[in-house]
């Protein structure tokens, strides 16, 4: 079960055509696709499109009506190679996942997709995740669609324009025989709009028929000599192909203007915070005129070299928008104008930030020093004219001056926040007892990997050296599979063990003799991207195979040391086989599988049950953890060693403290991990539990009140002691 | 090209310059900025206004800060035209009409984006702090300077409204986000009746009353003209008053003495570390500690600085400090005491007849053991290796002691008992012998260097905890006192121990302090 449910989005996804459909972005594309007659939906999730596979994964009747077959793929790779069928048989199909990430993974399948070429309709939708709140190393996915052609669409970021690229994405596949992507900036996967909605349409050529008929055709294998026709085929008849399809239906826009001796070439993604960009220096207004005319490109690749021309054709200079790095539509457009010999100037990334998120603020600067550049009366306030602007001398120097220009008084004030584990997490317990054991045996090499838990990277815990992609945990530490005297330590997910690690990291371990140690987090779901399931998920999912133990596939594949630690709160067990890992005689790969499902996921299942069962009167017991102020001395060594976000301060309470104290705030979900860590490190005895019987037993209600009278007498004895030898009179309550 | 012409014209003249109303809103993953961004979108839609929103959320969900965009537009402007709006997807330094901060320290990160305009800008912020890891990781005083944001907020927005809106939305069994688009109503920048707001609430259908009540109570605070000026809690505690009378007859001489031989200025101080001294321990040992004040006070008449006493102030502090160190003692003492089963209840608001229990963390280490025991038992138990190793593996595991039984209360009664055994003890005879060699040396600073010796009192403050964390407090505070003996005599000496002192309580391990211990040249003993 995903951590979101689209109950209400999945509803949306079947009104008649004609209505106005409001939501995101990417719920745009999901429904879209019902329209566009897909046969199958298949993808890994991640941000910024996770929400796609989690609403499809929670509208299995209404593809069932359909005749949509939609999986939860292994992985990207798997995700890509499931587009197989199109390209046999006449069939829509669509996969989707996070990229440039997935598209690294998926492009072995990718490149002999698009070489073999496709019948059916084939859509790849890509969450290019790119700039603020990204999570990723910054590239384009354009350098994926070039080097294999595939079609790029990047439209622009309203939801008619995104559906419309949906639909038109599908027709010139299907017209150039070539895969299609569909790229989509997080921001635009987010944006919530409306569109009017279109008749959803079962696919006209079915995988049952497909299945009863088997066709098979070798010239659309990668083989030779087809791959050596595939070549020529997709230069010289499936290139132009699209090209026609793309000018015939005009999918690329042009937008007038009176200053014609300019002119913008935008990607569509770009559209609206250029345009914004451009009502700043008042050069268009909020309904997208323009006095500088525009030319976007709603397909990013391949370029239309006619239109270029016809934009290009009479103007004295053009500015190219396009953001990250290499510039290929500046170095493309380029040598369109120098092959047709015209004599437009071409600017680009000479005007605009070499590296970095093209915001509103710096498309308006590089809009600026255009307009100033050739039209200075144009510009509100003439801006100095440069021949090349000035670079600061790091490039991470003029980021942090950008985000540090304003309010200057507070950048000594406002504390970073980046993200972490959450409350209750049980992964913080694996940290905690890493970090105790590294106390004991020194600092170890440690390779992290993806998931939530490289925030062990992040304060408090400072822990993992490198993160080479998912589930290469182990992989980045085989090169230490040598003799020394201490072991490297891996970190993998379950999500990135099922994704890949299985074999890229732990048989790989066992086949080259690795004498490392990996720590396998088993929280029961692909946790970091949703909380989607897993195959090791512990749930019951009726759509798909669950409960198939990690521990099983790593025993499979030759591993002879495992230890699963069935509650990773339990410090000293985790830390017993930490320790036992790292100094055993044993050679070979030694691998924890350390197993508490996600709090966010839990909470979630747990507390509206619990509320549920109090209401009924039923006996709960309702668990907090806190801290005794005056016992606490305020040296916040548990923050350090466990971090959780309810593990808060407060003012002492004493004026002889100077120094804040802990305190444990509303959000404990009671996961005891202060308490253990504070009893395993031999910390200190401010931790209590507090347990709340909710509808007691009537036993308990007297046990209860017999306790009270005995221990009451021993109260009022230290109350009288107290008050026999006290300064202040007892403060009224 | 006609068209066109007109924009031309039109931009040239500043007509149809239409802009949209623009909203940002800083929160923390958790938060519900999400819920807040879909009501202020439902309540724009359903009132004649056409919006956008857009987010990055992705891991910043996972407790980190993220930011939240919402574009307006009045729909007939657009129809009345024939034409869409282009949203941006992004909050535009300086264009901003309303920012909506979720905690102190975001609206502090919204100024510094460039998001919060002088001329134009809206601030909204709830004053609440939700600590950041960095600040509570610091062995010391890591919290930030609230009061600078709330300072900066004046100056950098045109209008700056706040109220701590998590306290007022929990009192109304409310989240935060009800409380914010009360206080997004209440500031009455946007085009909408109230009844529009209260019915996006509605419509939304998730815990609707209280809802309502918090965005009733966050409305109200912002309209209101008397609105309660912004406490910025600096975590600290004063003291209390001397009372004119002690409360129990035996205590009143200790009082009566403070009030004679102390300046007026130290009365509170002396006051707190009396009671401290008290429940500690008792009468004679509260006026062992106004002995120890009072030799300190001495030298700071003899200073010439009767008047402000630095050092009597300090020394009121950080000797009851030292005189009540922590021990097993001092723990079951405060762990049994009556008013705390109370305090607990009302942490979970549980009522007076719940059933609640208890289960509290102990885990003693061995030192701790033994320097409970009479001294010469101690130390031939620390000396004897087969007794100690006994002991160690009796103590492996922490002792878990469920205090509301009666097992467990008569347990804690007895060892905070020992109180009256307390002097006999190894370790109170160990921390008596390091308290008079630290007031030995705050003696001779005082005469040479008075600040010195304040600053030598200061440093009492990095001993705290237990086990370890006694211990590495312990060896910070052992080698400051050996840089003091460095530096007495040599100029600016003050200054540079109590920045030896802020970088000890940097840290944990000591990283900032060694910096700056090589920077000032200091050898080490």
């Amino acid at each position: 079960m995903a951590e979101r449910s689209f109950a209400r989005e999945v509803e949306q996804l079947r009104v008649p055509a004609g209505t106005t459909f409001r939501g995101e972005g990417i719920l745009a594309v999901t429904k879209a696709l019902l329209e566009c007659g897909v046969g199958y939906v298949a993808g890994y999730q991640g941000a910024p499109i996770s929400h796609l596979m989690d609403v499809l994964a929670d509208a299995r009747p209404i593809l069932d009506e359909l005749g949509v077959h939609f999986e939860s793929s292994a992985s990207e790779a798997c995700a890509a190679a499931t587009l197989a069928p199109s390209m046999t048989y006449p069939i829509r199909g669509a996969v989707t996942w996070k990229s440039t990430v997935g598209t690294n993974v998926a492009s072995d399948a990718l490149a002999n997709l698009a070489s073999g070429g496709v019948v059916g309709g084939s859509l790849i939708i890509v969450g290019e995740d790119y700039g603020e709140g990204s999570s990723i190393m910054q590239e384009r996915t354009h350098a994926f669609a070039m080097k294999s052609q595939i079609w790029l669409l990047d439209p622009r970021p309203n939801l008619p324009s995104i559906v419309d690229a949906v639909h038109h994405g599908f027709a010139l596949s299907e017209a150039s025989q070539s895969p299609v992507m569909l790229e989509l900036r997080i921001r635009a996967c987010h944006v919530h709009g409306s569109f009017v909605t279109r008749e959803n349409r079962p696919p006209t050529f079915s995988l049952r028929q497909a299945l009863d008929a088997p066709k098979r055709d070798t010239s659309r294998i990668v083989l030779p000599p087809a791959s050596f026709m595939h070549e020529h085929e997709k230069v010289l008849e499936r290139w132009p192909a699209a090209v026609r399809y793309i000018e015939t239906h005009q999918l690329n826009e042009f937008f007038d203007g009176d200053i014609d001796e300019l002119g913008i070439v935008m990607l569509g993604g770009l559209y609206n915070n250029t345009l914004r960009a451009l009502m700043h220096e008042n050069l268009a207004d909020l309904y997208g005129r323009s006095r500088i005319p525009l030319y976007v490109m709603n397909v990013a690749y391949p370029i239309i070299e006619s239109e270029v021309l016809k934009f290009c054709e009479g103007k004295k200079a053009v500015l190219v928008i396009e953001e990250g790095q290499p510039d290929y539509h500046e170095q493309a457009l380029n040598a369109v104008l120098r092959r047709a010999a015209l004599p437009t100037l071409l600017h680009g990334k000479d005007l605009l930030s070499m590296a970095g998120e093209y915001t509103v603020a710096e498309l308006r600067r590089g809009v600026r020093e255009f307009a100033a550049r050739y039209r200075p009366a144009s510009v509100a306030v003439a801006a100095p004219i440069s021949i090349r602007r000035e670079r600061p001398a790091s490039a991470a120097a003029a980021a942090g001056a950008a985000m540090r220009a304003a309010a200057p008084e507070l950048a000594q004030v406002v504390p970073a926040r980046p993200p972490g584990f959450c409350t209750g997490c049980p992964e913080r317990p694996i940290f905690s007892s890493l970090t105790l054991v590294q106390q004991d045996l020194g600092e170890h090499h440690i390779a992290g990997d993806i998931g939530c838990h490289l925030f062990a990277a992040m304060p408090p815990f400072h822990l993992g050296a490198s993160t080479m992609g998912y589930g290469l945990g182990a992989s980045s530490a085989a090169a230490f599979g040598i003799p020394a005297s201490k072991r490297a330590i891996a970190i993998m997910g379950d999500g990135g063990f099922w994704h890949n690690g299985l074999t890229s990291g732990i048989a790989n371990a066992v086949f080259n003799k690795s004498d490392g140690v990996t720590i396998i987090v088993d929280n029961n779901y692909s946790a970091a991207t949703g909380g989607q399931d897993i195959p090791s998920s512990r749930a019951n999912n009726p759509q798909r195979s669950t409960h198939h133990p990690i521990e099983a596939a790593v025993r499979g594949v030759g591993v002879q040391w495992v230890r699963t630690i069935t509650d990773t709160y339990d410090v000293k067990a985790m830390r017993q086989a930490l320790r036992e890992a790292l100094t055993t005689e044993f050679q070979g790969p030694k691998v924890i599988i350390a197993q508490s499902e996600c709090m966010l996921n839990r909470q979630r299942r747990e507390r509206p049950q619990k509320a549920a069962a109090t209401a009924r009167g039923e006996r709960v017991i309702k668990e907090k953890f806190g801290v005794d102020a005056a016992v606490c001395s305020g040296d916040h060594a548990c923050m350090r060693v466990s971090g959780c976000p309810s593990l808060t301060l407060r003012p002492s309470g004493d004026p002889l403290k100077p120094d804040p104290v802990a305190q444990v705030d509303d959000s404990c979900v009671a996961c005891g991990h202060c308490g253990e860590v504070a009893d395993a490190a031999v910390l200190c005895p401010s931790f209590y539990r507090i347990e709340w019987v909710r509808n007691p037993r009537p036993w308990e209600v007297r046990l209860d009140r017999l306790r009270g009278a005995l221990t009451g007498w021993l109260q009022r004895r230290r109350a009288r002691s107290l008050a026999d030898r006290s300064l202040y009179a007892p403060q009224r309550p | 090209m006609s068209s066109a012409q007109s924009l031309a014209s039109g931009l040239a003249r500043g007509a149809d310059a239409a802009r949209p109303i623009t909203i940002a809103v800083l929160a923390m993953g958790g938060q519900g900025g999400g819920v807040l961004v879909d009501w202020i979108v439902d309540l724009a839609e359903r009132n004649g206004y056409l919006a956008q929103s857009t987010s990055v959320p992705g891991v910043a969900q996972r407790t980190g800060a993220t930011i939240y965009y919402v574009e307006l537009l009045a729909r007939a402007h657009a129809e009345a035209r024939g034409l869409q709006p282009v949203f941006a997807l992004m909050p535009v330094p300086g264009e901003v009409d309303i920012v909506i901060a979720a905690e102190l320290m975001e609206a502090g990160r919204a100024m510094q984006r460039g998001l919060v305009n002088p001329a134009r800008t809206t601030l909204i912020a709830s004053s609440h702090r939700e600590f950041a890891t960095l600040e509570k990781v610091a062995p010391g005083n890591g919290v930030a300077d609230g009061a600078a944001v709330l300072e900066a907020a004046s100056r950098h927005a045109r209008r700056f409204l706040h109220e701590d809106m998590q306290r007022l939305a929990r009192s109304h069994g409310s989240v935060i986000s009800a409380a914010l688009f009360g206080a997004l109503a209440g500031a009455g920048e946007l085009p909408f009746s109230d009844a529009a707001y209260e019915d996006t609430i509605r419509r939304a259908g998730v815990s609707v009353e209280a809802s309502l009540r918090a965005w009733r109570a966050a409305f109200e605070a912002m309209r209101s003209p008397i609105r309660s000026e912004p406490v910025f809690d600096p975590m600290q505690t004063e003291p209390l008053p001397l009372p004119a009378r002690a409360a129990s007859e035996a205590v009143e001489a200790l009082r009566a003495r403070v009030v004679g031989e102390f300046p007026a200025a130290a009365h509170p101080m002396l006051g707190a570390g009396l009671q401290r001294l008290l429940e500690y321990q008792d009468c004679d040992y509260a006026g062992e500690y106004l002995d120890r004040v009072s030799r300190i006070h001495r030298l700071s008449q003899d200073a010439g600085r009767a008047q402000a006493p630095l050092a009597t102030l300090e020394a009121a502090r950080w000797i009851a400090v030292a005189m009540s160190y922590d021990d097993i003692i001092r723990v079951a003492d405060l762990k049994s005491r009556p008013e705390r089963f109370e305090r607990i209840r009302a942490e979970v608001g549980a009522e007076a007849n719940a059933v609640v229990g208890t289960l509290e963390y102990f885990h003693p280490r061995v030192d701790e053991v033994c320097s409970l025991l009479p001294r010469s038992l101690g130390l031939r138990l620390e000396a004897s290796a087969a007794l100690r190793a006994r002991l160690e593996r009796w103590l492996a595991q922490g002792r878990r002691v469920r205090s509301h039984t009666l097992t467990g209360q008569v347990m804690l009664h007895a060892l905070a008992g020992l109180r009256r055994w307390r002097r006999g003890s190894l370790r109170h005879h160990r921390e008596q012998a390091h308290l008079e060699r630290w007031l030995g040396l705050v003696t001779e600073a005082l005469q040479v260097d008075y600040d010195l010796g304040v600053e030598v009192l200061r440093c009492r403050r990095l001993i705290k905890g237990y086990s370890d964390t006694h211990t590495r407090g312990l060896g910070k505070f052992d080698r400051l006192m050996a840089a003091a003996r460095q530096l007495l005599g040599q100029p600016d000496a003050a200054r540079r121990l109590a920045a030896l002192r802020e970088a000890a309580l940097a840290d944990a391990q000591g990283r900032a302090l060694e910096q700056q211990w090589q920077s000032m040249g200091l050898t080490r003993e």
